[in-house]
């Protein structure tokens, strides 16, 4: 009998951000040759690792066609060079991609099936727009199962305003204005670099190195975002300012059982405490990490009080400040996003999660007071998911 | 710089391979100036260097020199786009070279730009060899002070000698210096002589001719990553095949000695390209390198401007184009599938077809004799060879199985009803062929393809007794028929475009070049080679010493003398040829009694104990010679010789050419290259035909105009 075990985030890796589109930085880049590049980077910081025992590669991509079809969990791990005697599978939970392949392989180790595995995801929203190529049922509309301005996430976001009028654009802007302000921070303070794998790139101006994220405005100030346009209604507020723009990049980590971490030397940078999805109405899918998060702290047998640290996914501003406010937690607290998020870094759909569980790890590097972390992020259709870690340096203290 | 808008002016329409630059920050924070090559086409187009190419490098050179004063810059380095670094120089134009001074200027232009990856950015440079990388494309990394390569890149190689001149920009004298002397002469000159051989990456590196290797996967990543390294000091770049004081003093002129031997054994001393190179490795030992650069400069323009170079372009344009385009053949589309061979025959050559047909069509190959004892031996013989395959790792477990599962034998010809191509390679008897096909007819469909291998009989006779004579071609192999390139496609007056395609469509897929000719005895190439080789025994016959034959056909540089050769395809063969020839020309073709008795006794060339050629005439041999003098013979002088043999050939040419055996002069050579190996250097037979003056002797006239021949 396979025996069930603790499971560890034992490292994450990502790429470098583009900003989606002809003028980004991937442009001319592959979508499986950026989640290859990211696995490669990968394995070469943990040499511990003989790649042989890798039991499965799950890699998230919402548009699985093209260069991420294929069954790109499979491809990339050939590609990559992981020995062929190891399997790779597909996910697709749109923006909660990468978070449901670390979801499903902690699960398959959490269960005694499976010693380590490689979970990650990718979205080249240049070569791959939203809905690309999608056929919505018909009965969607001629039931009115869900209103058709659900499918445009920005409309969601604006629905999320109607419904919570205390949560302003103004407090959008300044969301928006502070993770700029974070996440230069974090840069200037060289937080963010050492988990980027550099990706060669190719223009017509011949090849260059992709160093770092592209989308940030470090220049951005209030009275600038108020001058942006609201794309998806008149006098909207949903703006470029408090939205996350469209981006291309890969992200991946390797998750292990804790003992079989321990015995070949990997070590442990989280230890996956819970998780959980949920699913709201799709006209407000913003509002799905809080459902989600009270399934995960309940599996946990914890309160939101015991979460020393947040990394929540900023698809929108609005849509953070929903889960912030509905636990009552203050727009500025620290302990949220401390180097900043998707608003400034980009939001690659179905390769963010892994994103947030990277910095959460390093910023439990930095914390040995803290001892429980959450990632959490909304989905398309109305759904979201989180994940609680716990915190290895945790040295007791406040919580 | 020198003034090269003349060269510039040679192809204003030259493809331009530009370069492009990007600065990129290393993890150190140091500052990398990368250069990509790129000519804006895809990988079917390679970026080649072209004069405008050079002179923008150059240009872009200056600049980084510049910004590297100003501490912009930390290091240059230079790749290219995807899959290619490049194809080495642009030869598109050679032929248009009006003279040596032009082709002096190309060699400088090279050494003027390359050269300034060496030493004069005041910043190190590296390479990057991110794909193929040919000729002066190896330059651009042997002129760099670092270079990495990717171990997937297609091909690496200077192939100049190969194409009868010298790696002018800088490899003659660079790479000896860093991969020491005898790695230097294989690369420069085994490799181009043995078929253009190609290195692998791997051998790139165990060369060192490369510093790093590194994956395709991430190949620019870690090459940027190990430049940083290098830079920062804690990579430290060794090279072990470095040459040092001693190989300089004592291993040096001794490896140019004996690579001087080998070749004078294995092509003569008529070929200048490969005795330049050696010149020019010789004085790389201790020159310096202005110095080296300046002889290579004076060698390239020697040899662009000269006759075998022209040539040499000639005979490759004609291997790499226009044998992959053969002149005369039909729409491909009219080609019939074939699903299944039958090949009559189960003795040695049947084999060795079956065995090419399975490995490249991959379909049912049934094989038949007389007998089951000789079939079962047929089909255990190819089995025996894909098993060989098998243990040399040249195919997989599961494709030995394949192959073997489709090789089959009968005696019973109806197991051949369901065969769209037929070959026969039973004895060279007309009746014989006759017989076999009319056995095979009564089976197959009406329109599947009956191919003979003869090489003597006419192949329209072979099909006269059947009823549907317009689906036979001949099929002429060339001895090993594994690894000789060409195929002479025989059509006849009746031959349709349908069956005339399967077998052009067929050829190609057996991965040979086909060459289309008439129904005309010995086709092409064996009827210059009766011309010759009736020409030498005739010689001998008259009391010619057989060295001063092998003296008076030396000046063509063929790649063995007619008696080796003789020794070669055999005496009894080679005796069948003059008489069949003879038979059909007999004021043209000498027969050779001599020849059959030389055949009878078997022996011509001295051999040892091991019957290793000694390089002597058999002394049995002589004697039988002389027993065939007429009185009035008389003996030949080798100039003499040379003259009848050089007006021969081109009086047979020129009549083969009239005959419209072939659809041009072009065709002739390309046969002559790929079936009999005749050099490059005289352009299969043609360029040197008219060189030498023998077309105008003949027919007043000459095979090209103009004349494929240097300026200088």
């Amino acid at each position: 009998m396979a025996e069930r075990s603790d499971v560890v985030f034992v490292d994450g890796v990502r790429t470098p951000f583009g900003r989606a589109g002809e003028k980004g930085q991937y442009w001319n880049t592959r979508a499986d040759d950026l989640i290859v590049k990211a696995i490669i980077g990968l394995l070469e910081r943990n040499p511990n690792l003989p790649p042989e025992r890798v039991d499965d590669v799950a890699i998230a991509a919402t548009t699985q066609t093209g260069d991420q079809g294929l069954t790109i969990g499979r491809t990339s791990a050939i590609l990559a060079g992981l020995p062929l005697s190891v399997p790779g599978f597909s996910i697709d939970r749109m923006c909660a991609g990468a978070m449901t392949s670390v979801a499903t392989i902690g699960s398959m180790i959490g269960f005694g099936q499976y010693d380590i595995g490689i979970a990650g995801g990718v979205e080249h929203m240049g070569h791959h727009p939203m809905g690309e190529g999608a056929d919505p049922n018909p009965r969607f509309l001629a039931e009115k199962l869900v209103d058709p301005e659900a499918l445009n996430m920005g409309n969601t976001a604006e629905r999320l305003h109607d419904r919570f009028p205390s949560l302003t654009k103004e407090r959008a802007d300044r969301f928006g204005l502070r993770s700029q302000q974070k996440v230069a921070a974090a840069y200037a303070a060289g937080k963010i670099q050492p988990d980027l794998i550099p990706v060669a790139i190719k223009s017509e101006a011949g090849w260059g190195l992709a160093t770092q994220d592209e989308g940030m405005r470090p220049e951005t100030t209030l009275e600038g975002l108020a001058m942006l346009k609201t794309p998806f209604r008149p006098h909207g507020r949903v703006t470029a300012g408090n939205a996350s723009p469209l981006t291309d990049g890969a992200t991946v980590s390797l998750l292990a059982s804790a003992d079989v971490a321990k015995d070949l030397g990997l070590g442990a940078k989280m230890r996956m405490v819970s998780f959980g999805f949920a699913g709201v109405e799709p006209e407000v899918m913003g509002i799905g990490p809080i459902p989600s998060t009270e399934k995960a702290l309940r599996k946990a047998g914890l309160t939101i009080d015991d979460i020393g640290l947040f990394e929540l996914n900023e698809a929108f501003s609005v849509q953070v400040l929903s889960l912030l406010e509905h636990f009552g937690i203050d727009d500025e607290d620290p302990r949220v996003n401390p180097w900043g998020g998707a608003i400034a870094i980009g939001h690659p759909l179905a390769a963010t999660g892994v994103r947030l569980m990277i910095q959460l790890a390093r910023q439990f590097e930095e914390r040995p007071d803290v001892r429980y972390g959450l990632t959490a992020m909304c989905v398309g259709l109305g759904q979201g998911g989180s994940v609680i870690w716990e915190n290895p340096n945790f040295k007791g203290g406040k919580r | 710089m020198t003034d090269f808008s003349k060269l510039v002016g040679l192809d204003p329409d030259e493809v331009v391979t530009h370069s492009y630059v990007r600065d990129i920050t290393l993890p150190s924070g140091k500052v990398l100036a990368l250069i990509t090559l790129d000519n804006g086409r895809d990988h079917t187009r390679p970026s080649t260097l072209g004069p405008a190419t050079l002179l923008e490098f150059s240009g872009v050179l200056d600049g980084l020199k510049t910004r590297a004063a100003k501490k912009e810059i930390d290091a240059v380095a230079v790749t290219g786009k995807q899959f290619i670094l490049a194809a080495g120089a642009d030869l598109s134009k050679v032929s248009e070279i009006p003279d040596r001074e032009t082709g002096l200027l190309m060699a400088k232009l090279g050494h003027e730009s390359l050269g300034k990856l060496g030493g004069y950015l005041g910043v190190p440079s590296f390479v990057y060899t991110n794909g193929l990388a040919l000729g002066g494309g190896v330059e651009i990394g042997l002129n760099a002070d670092y270079r990495t390569i990717d171990s997937s890149a297609a091909a690496i190689a200077l192939p100049e000698v190969f194409l009868g001149i010298i790696p002018g920009w800088g490899g003659a004298w660079l790479l000896p210096n860093l991969i020491g002397i005898e790695n230097a002469l294989e690369v420069v000159i085994s490799n181009p002589l043995k078929n253009n051989k190609v290195l692998k990456p791997h051998e790139v590196f165990d060369l060192g001719m490369a510093d790093a290797i590194f994956g395709p996967a991430n190949f620019l990543e870690d090459s940027l990553k190990w430049t940083d390294g290098v830079l920062t000091g804690k990579t430290k770049v060794k090279r072990k095949n470095e040459p040092g004081k001693i190989e300089r003093a004592v291993k040096w002129d001794v490896a140019i000695g004996i690579a001087d031997k080998m070749l004078a054994s294995r092509i003569g001393r008529v070929a200048k390209s490969p005795y330049q190179a050696l010149e020019l490795l010789k004085a790389a030992k201790n020159t310096d390198k202005k110095t080296g650069f300046a002889a290579e400069d004076e060698a390239l323009a020697d040899l662009i401007s000269g006759d075998q170079f022209r040539a040499s372009i000639y005979a490759f344009n004609l291997v790499q184009k226009r044998a992959k385009k053969p002149a005369g053949a039909p729409d491909k589309a009219l080609a019939q599938k074939v699903t299944k061979v039958g090949v009559i025959g189960a003795g040695l050559m049947a084999s060795q077809f079956a065995l090419l047909f399975v490995r490249r069509l991959q379909v049912p190959v049934i094989i038949t004799d007389l007998d089951q004892a000789r079939v079962d031996k047929g089909v255990a013989t190819i089995h025996g060879e894909i098993d060989d395959l098998l243990a040399k790792k040249r195919i997989s477990a599961d494709e030995a199985n394949r192959l073997k599962a489709l090789v089959t034998g009968t005696t019973d010809k109806a197991d051949f009803a369901d065969c769209d191509w037929v070959i026969e390679a039973v004895f060279e008897e007309l009746g014989v062929k006759q017989q076999v096909f009319a056995d095979v007819e009564r089976y197959i469909s009406p329109e599947a393809i009956l191919a003979t291998n003869t090489s003597s009989l006419s192949v329209e006779q072979i099909g006269a007794k059947l009823k549907n004579p317009e689906r036979v071609v001949g099929f002429h192999f060339f001895n090993p028929v594994a690894v000789m390139p060409l195929i002479e496609v025989v059509k006849t007056p009746k031959t349709t475009d349908a069956a005339l395609s399967t077998a052009m469509v067929t050829a190609a897929k057996l991965r040979k070049n086909a060459v289309i000719t008439a129904d005309t005895p010995g086709f092409v190439v064996n009827r210059i080679l009766a011309k010759l080789l009736g020409e030498a025994m005739h010689a001998v016959e008259q009391g010619t010493p057989f060295e001063t034959v092998v003296e008076a056909v030396r000046p063509f540089g063929l790649p063995m003398d007619p008696f080796v050769l003789l020794d070669l395809v055999g005496l009894k063969v080679g005796a069948h040829v003059l008489d069949t020839h003879h038979g059909a020309f007999p004021e043209r073709f000498f027969e050779s009694a001599a020849l059959h008795e030389l055949a009878e006794a078997n022996v011509l060339l001295e051999k040892d104990g091991k019957g290793k050629p000694t390089g002597k005439i058999d002394k049995k041999a002589i004697a039988i010679v002389e027993k065939h003098r007429p009185k009035d013979a008389k003996a030949l002088t080798a100039e003499e010789l040379r003259l009848r043999v050089e007006d021969g050939l081109a009086d047979e040419i020129h009549r083969m050419l009239e005959g419209k055996v072939v659809e041009a002069a072009e065709d002739i050579d390309l046969c002559l290259i790929l079936g009999a190996g005749w050099p490059f250097q005289m352009g299969g037979a043609t360029p040197y035909l008219d060189r030498v003056g023998a077309s105008e002797r003949v027919f007043g006239a000459t095979f090209h105009t103009p004349r494929i021949v240097g300026v200088a």
